[in-house]
């Protein structure tokens, strides 16, 4: 056993500085398309989105990053590309901005989170399994991960939610204790991503439970997760979820 | 015997009621047999000429029913398809899981009997399946052509007594129910666990909580369309799926993959593998409870993903791939480094192996757990490390070659004991081939093309890659106007899932997440 002790300790410290420092390595985010003013071409790129996040009005492109579902199609194959961020701060607010005002008091220090995967492809739940990592070790920050919907404060819900999910996980929510934060991970738990609309997937977890934050992309890095996390907590500002809204 | 000879062979053992076409070029033989005599045919391939089942494609036409069973062999004996047809109005057809003793066949039944109201006579366990039962009733049927989703809501009369089926009748006996939500950061599927005490006697795993109806999705979609669907449905194991779909809609429309295109797409595969072995890796180390080691190889699968979003844009290789080549071209250099930077992670990998191999209390908890003999893995033709670990070696990439794999070297690593240990050495092994070819592939790249033209037409193929869980067939079928109109997946989580509750049985309690872990299977990949 004392090898592995030893073992751990060599290997020495790898988490990331964020949230006191931006962490800039390589490869930690897929990035999202950043909204631009194209002209005549606008319309065309807007077409080339297969989830719609796209917008054209005027020549103007606005992003919908809810929607966003990291095809590439509007940075690839075309004459003029998208201009594309690198940034993982992505976590909204959901619905009215008075939302604001519930979060953070009892949030802001320790809090549980109950992990519900409601037809995710397995991304996302991979990359909210890597918080736990050497990486991020979310632990530093007072999250935890609990099995049990009675020691939960936070909701953490991935995947569109498909029809034999729908039960469970609104028993889930209603075995939660108040007060309690719904976070929506992913594209699909925004807006359906790619399997909206059909007789057994809506549009996202919003149909369902009351969503508190959501955190966009396909998957999101576990960085922006943990952002949805700070936010949930009241710890750090959200940002909004359309470029519309003067998003990134 | 190469597949001419299978030809012969074929049309011999039953003249008039068995047809056979040989394609050359796909190496397929396509025999287009009577219903009375698929069974026989079936367990000749299987049993007599040794070809592992991949699996059943249920296609509902015009005016008929055409089912189509997909078995593939050693690298001379390619592919056969054994074809039977019927009138849309006469839906039954012989089990040939009882009527040819073809197991692998059980699931497939089942999911086409729930699906499309297929009947398969003398199935003992039809019913409850991708629908449960006490979600829908039996009637419903979302894959028949003429399936009204609006109407199915509507009068939704879900069975509100069904209850699992209980086997065990001892005194004491009692079901332990775990899922859909459990433990940690855990995909959502249903066991049940039936005991009288310490250990598991039976286990049952109920899936499909995760069904997204993917197949039924696609129906009426452009190929780029559906391309989405193929990267995301199970998107740990993204570029292998959306590699098997882009083969499908490159062989339905003649078009061949740029040189560079080809190199390219292995050494993506090939990262992909590496990282998810070593996700797996940490799933198993975490199983036991070995936090330094689960801590490590965490390190090691996010810094893959890293490797993997440096060098592609996105962490789990999103939007490269399309029909024809790869939508953007990856500069030599950057493979370059990125091979590289994976080699430092293969190094200390090895490492992590090495103090695993003698930490004696792991190896207490893996060892002689959750055993699959050879012949069980054979029996249900299962894929992937999960049978290379039981001495049933057949690996698409070297069985069935595509994408250039032949002009590779590398070793195909397999295991005698079929136990959870055997399967984490398999998985070890493999990143250490992923890497071997990796380095072939970054010497083989030369400059070139990425894409090739491709032009859409009616047809239907098959894809099949070995994705790190093992096999995966996607089955394509396009309509004179090139959009999609048949899209099956058989994915090797499915496969294998099928085979999980024999390794559970008869060990404790505890033993059971260990078991979970070693098999490494994804429920989004069966559910789709």
């Amino acid at each position: 056993m004392s090898r592995w002790v030893i073992r751990g300790i060599r290997t020495g410290i790898k988490t990331t500085g964020y949230p006191r420092d931006p962490e800039h390595a390589p490869g930690v985010t897929p990035g999202l398309p950043v909204g631009d003013v194209l002209g005549a071409e606008a319309a065309a790129l807007a077409e080339r989105c297969p989830t719609g996040a796209l917008d054209q009005k005027d020549g103007y492109i606005a992003v919908d990053y809810r929607r966003c579902v990291h095809c590439y199609r509007c940075v690839r194959g075309v004459p003029r590309p998208l201009a594309w961020q690198a940034g993982y701060e992505w976590a909204g607010l959901s619905g009215e901005p008075r939302a604001q005002d519930r979060l953070g008091g009892p949030f802001r220090r320790s809090i549980h989170i109950l992990v519900v995967d409601a037809g995710d492809c397995g991304a996302c739940l991979n990359e909210v399994k890597q918080l736990n990592n050497a990486y991020y070790n979310m632990h530093r920050l007072g999250f935890f991960i609990t099995p049990t919907p009675r020691h939960a404060d936070v909701l953490l819900v991935v995947g569109p939610v498909t029809d034999h999910m729908h039960a469970a996980l609104k028993k889930i929510h209603d075995a939660m204790p108040t007060p309690k934060r719904v976070v929506a991970v992913g594209a699909c738990a925004l807006s359906g991503g790619v399997f909206a609309e059909s007789f057994v997937c809506g549009r996202g977890v919003s149909e369902v439970l009351p969503v508190d934050v959501e955190v966009p992309g396909n998957p999101p890095p576990p960085l922006a997760i943990l952002h949805g996390l700070l936010v949930a907590a009241g710890r750090k500002p959200a940002v909004p979820l359309t470029s519309a809204e003067g998003g990134m | 015997m190469n597949g001419v000879e299978l030809k012969d062979r074929i049309e011999d053992g039953w003249p008039g009621r068995a047809r056979c076409r040989f394609d050359a070029a796909r190496r397929v033989n396509e025999v287009t047999c009577e219903r009375a005599a698929l069974a026989d045919v079936c367990r000749r391939i299987f049993h007599e000429w040794d070809f592992s089942f991949a699996g059943l494609i249920v296609e509902e036409g015009p005016d008929a029913w055409r089912l189509r069973y997909v078995f593939y062999g050693e690298r001379d004996a390619g592919w056969v398809h054994v074809l039977v047809a019927a009138p849309l109005a006469e839906n039954a057809f012989p089990s040939v899981v009882v009527e040819a003793g073809i197991y692998a066949a059980d699931w497939h039944e089942r999911e086409a009997e729930d699906l499309f109201g297929v009947r398969f006579e003398g199935h003992p366990r039809l019913g409850d399946f991708v629908l449960h039962d006490d979600a829908w009733q039996e009637s419903v049927e979302p894959m028949r052509r003429g399936f009204d989703a609006v109407a199915a809501m509507r009068n939704r009369r879900p069975d509100a007594d069904w209850r699992p089926q209980r086997i065990l009748q001892e005194p004491g006996a009692f079901v332990m129910p775990i899922g859909p939500k459990f433990s940690g950061v855990t995909e959502s599927v249903h066991f049940l666990l039936e005991t009288v005490g310490e250990d598991v006697i039976r286990s049952s795993t109920r899936l499909f909580y995760k069904w997204r109806a993917v197949e039924k999705l696609a129906e009426g979609k452009t190929p780029d369309e559906v391309l989405l669907l193929a990267e995301r449905f199970a998107a740990t194991t993204a570029f292998a799926h959306g590699l098997a779909y882009c083969q499908a809609v490159e062989s339905i429309a003649g078009a061949d993959v740029p040189a560079r295109a080809c190199v390219l797409r292995v050494f993506l595969a090939e990262l992909e593998r590496l990282r998810q072995h070593a996700g797996a890796i940490q799933e198993i180390c975490e199983s036991t409870a070995l936090v330094v080691a689960t801590s490590q190889a965490g390190i090691l699968e996010e810094e893959l993903l890293r490797v993997s979003g440096n060098l592609a844009g996105h962490r789990y290789l999103f939007g490269l791939l399309t029909p024809g080549g790869l939508a953007c071209d990856l500069p030599t250099g950057a493979c370059r480094e990125a091979l590289g930077a994976a080699r430092a992670v293969l190094a200390r990998m090895r490492s992590l192996d090495d103090e695993l191999r003698i930490s004696s209390s792991f190896l207490d908890r893996i060892e002689e757990v959750g055993v699959i003999f050879p012949q069980v893995a054979r029996a249900y033709s299962l894929v992937g490390p999960v049978a290379r670990a039981s001495a049933f070696v057949r690996d698409l990439r070297r069985v069935q070659p595509y994408s250039g794999y032949e002009s590779y070297e590398f070793d195909v690593p397999s295991e005698e004991e079929g136990d959870g240990y055997a399967r984490l050495r398999v998985l070890f092994a493999e990143a250490r081939q992923s890497m071997r070819i990796m380095e072939q592939a970054v010497d083989a790249l030369r400059e070139g093309e990425i894409r090739a033209p491709v032009n859409l037409r009616g047809g239907a193929a098959l894809g099949a890659v070995e994705a790190p869980r093992g096999a995966a067939f996607h089955w394509v079928r396009l309509d004179d106007g090139g959009r999609v109109s048949r899209y099956h997946i058989i994915t090797p989580s499915f496969v294998n899932w099928h085979s999980f509750h024999l390794a559970a049985e008869k060990f404790a309690f505890q033993d059971f997440p260990i078991i979970l872990s070693t098999f490494d299977l994804s429920v989004a990949e069966n559910d789709r």
